[in-house]
């Protein structure tokens, strides 16, 4: 099952990629990064099946910088609306100078 | 387990919800709604979690559901409804065409070089004999070969994953409070 877990994740990492890519809404790429971490995750969990259980426990590593990651990314977003009235990331350009 | 040892079911049921986790994913990518969105992520998150549970990681399948599908999707749907959000966005959410055209591009090269990367030959002294894991659950349930390791060699990482949180929840706080001085200031 290795070969085919690995293939799903594969394919759920690139369509978060594409994701974030193409989409413009904030929360929305937010949530395509939790789907790249989520797809990672599925590796670990395979390659643990093989190599040991410390991949099981790096997937709980990841959850819980992913659940940091999300209480401050949605309040950076949150201030972010606050001072523009938007998450559109076009219009979201304080740093390009 | 041994691959052609392994049950037609659990074969079919790992390709399965395999292909439900990539559908929800191109749907959740697609959706122009953010609540639609974030309800087909749920959906994938839901169906990653079945698949932890057929490869031996029944813990992490619960965690899974508790922690992503159910605290941290929560957050993100709280989030959408507070900012309101839910209806799709007047403005063009989607970039335009060339700019999807790359994506693509983008995202099939990346896809080659991982499905070529896992191609890679695994060392053998590294593999455990078959059906380890399985036969561990199966004698200890699924809980205590995790709370070994995580409480002995990765003690420390689990203690500073503690730290990390509580910065994460001032931080939080911090970003989300209102900052009415500085602007009379």
């Amino acid at each position: 099952m290795l070969a085919e877990a690995l293939f799903f994740s594969a394919v759920l990492f690139c369509i978060g990629v594409v994701g974030v890519l193409t989409r413009r809404n904030a929360i929305i790429v937010f949530m395509c990064v939790e789907l790249m971490l989520n797809a990672v995750n599925l590796s670990f969990v395979a390659f643990a099946q093989v190599y040991g259980v410390a991949g099981q426990i790096f997937v709980f590593f990841v959850m819980t910088v992913a659940a940091a990651e999300a209480a401050v990314g949605l309040a950076i977003i949150i201030a972010l609306f606050r001072h523009r009235q938007t998450v559109n990331l076009s219009n979201i350009n304080l740093l390009k100078g | 387990m041994v691959h052609n040892e392994l049950p037609l079911f659990y074969v079919f049921h790992f390709y399965f919800f395999g292909l439900v986790s990539i559908i929800s994913a191109v749907c959740f990518v697609t959706r122009k709604s953010p609540v639609a969105a974030a309800l087909w992520l749920v959906n994938t998150m839901f169906s990653l979690a079945a698949m932890y549970v057929l490869l031996d990681a029944q813990f992490i399948g619960a965690m899974q559901v508790l922690v992503y599908a159910g605290a941290i999707m929560v957050v993100f749907l709280f989030v959408i409804m507070l900012l309101n959000l839910g209806h799709p966005s007047e403005l063009a959410d989607a970039r335009g065409l060339w700019w999807k055209l790359a994506a693509g591009v983008v995202g099939v090269a990346l896809l080659s070089q991982i499905m070529t990367l896992a191609k890679a030959k695994i060392p053998e002294a590294l593999v455990l004999p078959e059906g380890t894991i399985a036969r561990q659950v199966a004698e200890t349930g699924a809980i205590a070969p995790l709370a070994g390791p995580l409480f002995h060699e990765y003690l420390l990482a689990f203690e500073v994953t503690s730290v990390l949180l509580l910065a994460a929840v001032v931080g939080a706080v911090v970003l989300g409070k209102r900052k009415e001085r500085v602007h009379a200031g």
